[in-house]
C-alpha cells in the first residue's frame, strides 16, 4: 500500500473567510486508498472546509490540494467525475422517492443505462433499502436517510469517497452498519475520508488527520497517537465516597492530565511516569489499573491536559439541602401524541436532589419531547410531571423560575452582545437591583468574559456560547438544571471544563436532567433512561445497564455495546 | 472543462443530465404544496381579489343625505340619490345627525339639499348643494363629490325631458373607447396576470434555488459532472413553462369567469409572457445566488420584483402622473411593458408595433439579469 500514489495531496493549505482567524492554517497530509481516514476534529475545526476543498467547490488562499491527481482549482470538473461526495445533510431531495433519488444521481453521474439495474440492485442490497423504494426521502429514518445518500454517492463507483460527518443524528446501531459498508468499499481499494467529531469514531479509521481550530495537530494511525499516553491511562475503582468528589480532587493534583467519570470508577490521564495519587480515604482503598488509551485520552494530552477539578461557579453556589427526600423533578406516566403519532409513550421516572439523570437515544428518539414537556414548554398528551414539588399544568410559570434551560444548538440572542443577553436573562429570571449586578458579575468573572462584554454572541466561537449558554441558564441558582445535548460539537477541553461545573452544583445540591447521545457521556449520570422510539427501554446506572449486557463475549462492554444490545432485545420483544 | 480532459463526456450525457435534472424539478414542483400554493393558489386568490374584490368603480358608497326642508322638488332631488346605484342613502334632517357617522367612517359623505335650494332653483339660479366628505381619504372624497354632481346633473335633465324644467347650460357627453362600461375589472384582470407571472418568475424561482442551498442539496448537484449552465437551465425550464401555464390559468378564469372580452391573439399572448418570464427568472436566479437564503429572497423578490409591478408599472396607478425621477425608475420595470400590452390584447385587440417594442425591451433587461445571474453563479460554494 505504500508505493501507491496519494489519492488526495493537501499542500500547505490556507483557506480564510473574512477577517477571522483562517479556518485551516497551513494544513498539509495526504489520504491513501483502500482506507478509511478520519478527519477528526470538534465543529469548527476545519472538517467541512478541508472536504469541500478536496471536492473543488471551494478554492484555497494558499497551497494546494490534489486530488487522483488533479490540480482542485484548474481540473475540478475532473475530480468531480471521479469522487463520490456525501455533504453534512445528505444532499438528498425529501419531495424525491428513494429509486427517484437514485435515478437523479445516476443521470447526473453518467451510469451507463446498461449497468443501471445491476448498480441499482447491488446498491439496495447493500444498504438494506430495497422495501424502500417508493419512499420519500423526507419520510426515511436518519440511518436510513443516510444510507441512501452513501448509495447516491456510491454510483459509477467512485475512485474517493468523501463523508461529511456521516455519524451525525444517526442512532449507533446504523452508525455500526454504515461502518461496516464503508470498510468493505475500502476492501475494493477505494480511498474513503470521514470526517467526525466523535473521537470514538476516529479511533476506528485506518489513519487521521486531526484538526483543532484550523490547525493541524496530527497525521498518522490512530494506534500511534494513544500510543503516546500508553501505561499513563489508569481505571480508578472502589471510590466509597462521592465519585465526583473524588474526580474534583484528582483533578487538582499536578500529575493528573484528565480525568473522566466511568460508571462507578474514574478513568484518570497521568503525566509520564506518574501513578495516581492516594487520596486519603477511608477503606477499603480505590485500586488504580492500568486501562487501555483511548483516542480521547491522547487528544486531550496533546491539548495540555483538562481544566482542574474545582468549579468557582459551583463553590458561589448556594447549597440546596439534600435533607428532603422528596424527588425534584418527577415524571409520570409522560405522553405526547403528534397525531397518530407517539412521540413520548408513557414515559416515567424520578430525579432525587442533587442527582444527574441522563436521558439517552438517538435524534427522534423522543429525548427532546420528553424533555420539553418537564420544562412547561409542551403540554403532555397524558401523564404529569413535576419540578421542585410543582405540577406543570397548574403551576408551570412557578415551575419554570425554579429551573435552568439550557436548549439544544445556540438559543441565545445572537444580535445582542454579551453583556445585553446576560442582563436579558438576569431579568427574565426576576433578578433586579444588587443581586442582578452581583450574579451578572459573577458570571463574567467565572467563564472569562471580561474582555468579550461588546462582542455579539453569534460571533464568539463555539466554546464560548456554550459558556454563556450555561451562564445564563444558571444566572439565577435555580435547583433543577435541564440540559439539551449541551456539549455537541464541542471540543473536549471545553466538555471537561462543561463537566466540571455541572459535577460541582450537583454536589451542591442541583438537580440535573441531561439529554445526550454521546455515549461516553451518560458515563457521568447517576442513573440513564434509554429511550427508543418513543418509550423507555431501560432505566438504571450506567453500570447496572452495562451489567445487564455483560457476556462471556463481551465481558466489559462499552456504553453503546449496551445500548445497542438494550435496543436490539427490544426489538425481539416487540417482534415477538 | 479543459479540452484534453479525458472526460470529454458526449452529447448524450449532457442531455439526460438535463433532463434528470428537468425531471427532478417537476416531482418536486407537484408533491411541494408551496410551488402550487404560489403558482396556482396565491394566483387565484389574486385574480379574485381584483377581479370581484378591488373595484375602482365606487359603487355602493354610503352616504348621509339632509334635506333642510321637505317640498316636492327636494323629495324629487332625494328620490335621485335614493335611486342612485352609486349610493346608499340614509335620510336625515340635520347635518349633525351624521357628523359623528362620518367622523367614524360610517358614512362616506354628507349631502345637504339646503334650505336655499327651493328659492335658488325657483329663481333660475343654479342651486347649489352642500357635499361634505372625508379629507383623509381623497379617493373616495372625490367619487362622492363628483358623483353627487352628477346625480344633481342627471335629475336637472330628467326634469327638463319631462318638460317640467329648463335646459341646462351645455353637457359634456363622454364617450369610452374599448371599455365603455368602463368597468375597472377589465383592465385589472389583465395587469393582474403579470403580477402572478412575477410571482411565479421571481419569488418561486428564487426561493427554489435557495432552498437547495439551505438543504444542502446544491452542493451536492456542484460536487457531480454537472455544468452550472445545465444546472441554471435545469431550473429555469420547468419554471418557466409553470409561470406560463399559471398564467394560462389566469386567462381562462378572466375571460370565462370574469368575462373580461379578450379581443388580441393568442399568439400575442403568449408572445408577450413568454418574452416577460426571461426578465422575471433572470432576476429571480440574481437573487438566489446573492442570498442563498430562503427568508432574504422572499424579502428581496417582494421588494424588488412584485412591488414593482404592482405600484411602478401602471397597473394601478397612472405612470405619467408619479415624479420624474420615479417614471424613470419605472423603465427598466419589465412589468411596466407587459402590463399594458396585455390590457391591450385583452381589450383592443393586436397592435404588433405596441407588441414587438415591449418585447423588444423586455427581452434586453432579461438579457441583462441573466448576464448578471451567470457572472455569481459559479461551481463554488465560498
Amino acid at each position: 500500500m505504500s508505493e501507491q500514489a496519494p489519492f488526495v495531496r493537501i499542500v500547505d493549505v490556507v483557506k480564510r473567510f473574512g477577517d477571522a482567524p483562517p479556518a485551516l492554517d497551513h494544513v498539509a497530509g495526504e489520504i491513501l486508498g483502500g482506507r478509511i481516514t478520519g478527519l477528526v476534529g470538534p465543529d469548527g475545526a476545519g472538517k467541512t472546509t478541508l472536504i469541500r476543498l478536496m471536492t473543488g467547490l471551494m478554492a484555497p488562499e494558499e497551497g494546494k490540494v490534489e486530488v487522483l491527481g488533479f490540480d482542485t482549482v484548474t481540473n475540478a470538473a475532473d475530480i468531480q467525475a471521479s469522487i463520490g461526495y456525501m455533504p453534512q445533510r445528505f444532499g438528498l431531495y425529501e419531495d424525491l422517492s428513494v429509486q427517484e433519488n437514485l435515478n437523479l444521481y445516476a443521470d447526473l453521474r453518467g451510469l451507463p443505462l446498461s449497468e443501471r439495474a445491476a448498480t441499482f440492485n447491488e446498491l439496495l442490497e447493500f444498504t438494506d433499502l430495497k422495501r424502500f423504494t417508493e419512499r420519500l426521502a423526507g419520510k426515511l429514518s436518519g440511518g436510513m436517510k443516510q444510507k441512501l445518500g452513501l448509495a447516491c454517492a456510491l454510483l459509477r463507483k467512485p475512485r474517493l469517497l468523501l463523508l461529511d460527518e456521516p455519524g451525525v443524528g444517526v442512532d449507533p446501531i446504523s452508525r455500526r452498519d454504515l461502518w461496516k459498508m464503508v470498510e468493505n468499499l475500502t476492501a475494493e481499494g477505494i480511498g474513503v475520508v470521514w470526517s467526525t467529531a466523535y473521537l470514538d469514531e476516529a479511533e476506528a479509521c485506518d489513519s487521521v488527520l486531526l484538526l483543532n481550530e484550523g490547525k493541524l495537530l496530527f497525521t498518522g494511525s490512530p494506534a500511534e497517537l494513544t500510543s503516546r499516553v500508553a501505561g499513563r491511562v489508569f481505571k480508578v475503582s472502589g471510590i466509597s465516597q462521592g465519585r465526583r468528589q473524588a474526580l474534583a480532587r484528582y483533578l487538582e493534583d499536578e500529575n493528573v492530565v484528565d480525568g473522566v467519570i466511568q460508571g462507578e470508577a474514574i478513568r484518570l490521564v497521568m503525566k509520564p511516569d506518574t501513578v495516581p495519587p492516594v487520596l486519603d480515604e477511608g477503606s477499603p482503598a480505590p485500586s488504580a489499573a492500568e486501562a487501555t488509551p483511548r483516542f480521547e485520552d491522547a487528544f486531550i494530552d496533546m491539548l495540555g491536559g483538562g481544566p482542574g477539578g474545582r468549579s468557582k461557579l459551583a463553590e458561589t453556589q448556594t447549597a440546596f439541602s439534600t435533607e428532603s427526600a422528596k424527588p425534584v423533578i418527577e415524571a409520570h406516566g409522560l405522553t405526547k401524541r403528534f397525531g397518530d403519532f407517539t412521540a413520548a409513550d408513557a414515559i416515567t421516572f424520578d430525579i432525587p436532589r442533587g442527582q444527574i439523570f441522563g436521558l439517552l437515544g438517538p435524534n427522534g428518539a423522543g429525548k427532546s419531547t420528553t424533555f420539553k414537556m418537564l420544562c412547561g414548554l409542551l403540554k403532555p398528551t397524558a401523564g404529569e410531571g413535576r419540578v421542585a414539588g410543582f405540577d406543570l399544568r397548574r403551576d408551570a410559570a412557578e415551575a419554570r423560575n425554579r429551573l435552568g434551560y439550557m436548549a439544544q444548538k445556540f438559543s441565545l440572542y445572537g444580535d445582542l452582545s454579551v453583556a445585553q443577553n446576560l442582563s436579558f436573562f438576569a431579568g427574565v429570571y426576576g433578578l433586579s437591583g444588587a443581586r442582578k449586578r452581583e450574579r451578572t458579575q459573577l458570571m463574567i468573572e467565572i467563564f472569562g468574559f471580561g474582555r468579550l462584554l461588546d462582542m455579539s454572541a453569534k460571533d464568539l466561537p463555539l466554546g464560548l456560547k456554550q459558556r454563556l449558554a450555561l451562564a445564563c441558564a444558571v444566572l439565577h441558582e435555580p435547583e433543577a438544571l435541564f440540559l439539551d445535548e449541551p456539549t455537541s460539537g464541542v471540543d473536549p477541553i471545553t466538555r471537561r471544563e462543561f463537566w466540571t461545573h455541572i459535577n460541582g452544583l450537583v454536589e451542591k445540591g442541583v438537580t440535573v436532567l441531561v439529554t445526550t447521545h454521546f455515549m461516553d457521556e451518560a458515563e457521568y449520570c447517576d442513573r440513564i433512561s434509554l429511550i427508543y422510539r418513543g418509550r423507555s427501554i431501560a432505566l438504571g446506572s450506567p453500570d447496572e445497564l452495562k451489567a445487564q449486557v455483560a457476556s462471556a463475549a463481551l465481558p466489559d462492554p462499552t456504553m453503546e455495546d449496551a445500548f445497542i444490545a438494550l435496543v436490539q432485545g427490544s426489538e425481539e420483544k416487540e417482534a415477538a | 472543462m479543459t479540452a484534453h480532459s479525458p472526460m470529454t463526456e458526449g452529447r448524450a450525457a449532457r442531455i439526460r443530465r438535463f433532463a434528470a435534472l428537468v425531471r427532478k424539478e417537476s416531482y418536486q414542483i407537484v408533491r411541494d404544496p408551496s410551488s402550487i400554493l404560489i403558482a396556482f393558489v396565491l394566483p387565484l386568490i389574486l385574480l379574485f381579489l381584483f377581479g370581484y374584490g378591488v373595484s375602482l368603480d365606487t359603487t355602493q358608497t354610503r352616504i348621509g343625505l339632509v334635506i333642510e326642508e321637505e317640498a316636492p322638488l327636494t323629495r324629487d332631488l332625494a328620490a335621485g340619490f335614493q335611486a342612485s346605484r352609486y349610493f346608499t342613502v340614509t335620510v336625515g334632517r340635520d347635518r349633525r345627525e351624521f357628523e359623528e357617522d362620518l367622523v367614524l367612517g360610517r358614512v362616506r359623505g354628507i349631502v345637504v339639499i339646503p334650505k336655499t335650494f327651493m328659492a335658488d332653483y325657483a329663481a333660475g339660479r343654479h342651486p347649489a348643494l352642500q357635499v361634505l366628505v372625508d379629507g383623509s381619504d381623497p379617493n373616495t372624497a372625490n367619487f362622492v363629490q363628483n358623483y353627487a354632481q352628477a346625480t344633481v346633473a342627471n335629475w336637472e335633465r330628467q326634469r327638463l325631458s319631462d318638460g317640467s324644467g329648463r335646459p341646462p347650460a351645455i353637457a359634456a357627453e363622454q364617450r369610452f373607447w374599448f371599455n365603455p362600461e368602463l368597468t375597472s375589472r377589465n383592465f385589472l384582470v389583465p395587469g393582474s396576470i403579470a403580477i402572478v407571472m412575477t410571482l411565479v418568475g421571481t419569488l418561486l424561482t428564487s426561493l427554489v434555488v435557495a432552498r437547495e442551498w439551505e438543504r444542502g442539496t446544491m452542493e451536492a448537484m456542484m460536487a457531480t459532472p454537472v455544468s452550472a449552465a445545465e444546472l441554471l437551465a435545469g431550473k429555469l425550464l420547468p419554471y418557466f413553462l409553470l409561470g406560463l401555464t399559471s398564467m394560462t390559468l389566469c386567462v381562462l378564469l378572466a375571460v370565462f369567469l370574469f368575462g373580461v372580452p379578450f379581443r388580441g391573439s393568442v399568439a400575442a399572448l403568449y408572445a408577450l409572457s413568454a418574452t416577460f418570464l426571461m426578465p422575471a427568472l433572470g432576476q429571480g436566479l440574481l437573487i438566489s445566488a446573492a442570498t442563498k437564503n430562503q427568508f432574504l429572497a422572499s424579502q428581496l423578490a417582494l421588494i424588488s420584483a412584485f412591488l414593482p409591478a404592482f405600484l411602478l408599472s401602471g397597473f394601478l396607478f397612472e405612470i405619467n402622473s408619479m415624479p420624474t425621477v420615479i417614471q424613470w425608475i419605472t423603465l427598466i420595470v419589465p412589468a411596466r411593458y407587459l402590463i399594458p400590452s396585455l390590457q391591450t390584447v385583452f381589450l383592443a385587440g393586436d397592435i404588433w408595433p405596441m407588441f414587438t417594442q415591449a418585447i423588444a425591451v423586455m427581452f434586453l433587461i432579461g438579457c441583462v439579469f441573466f448576464a448578471l445571474a451567470a457572472r455569481s453563479t459559479r461551481k463554488r460554494i465560498a
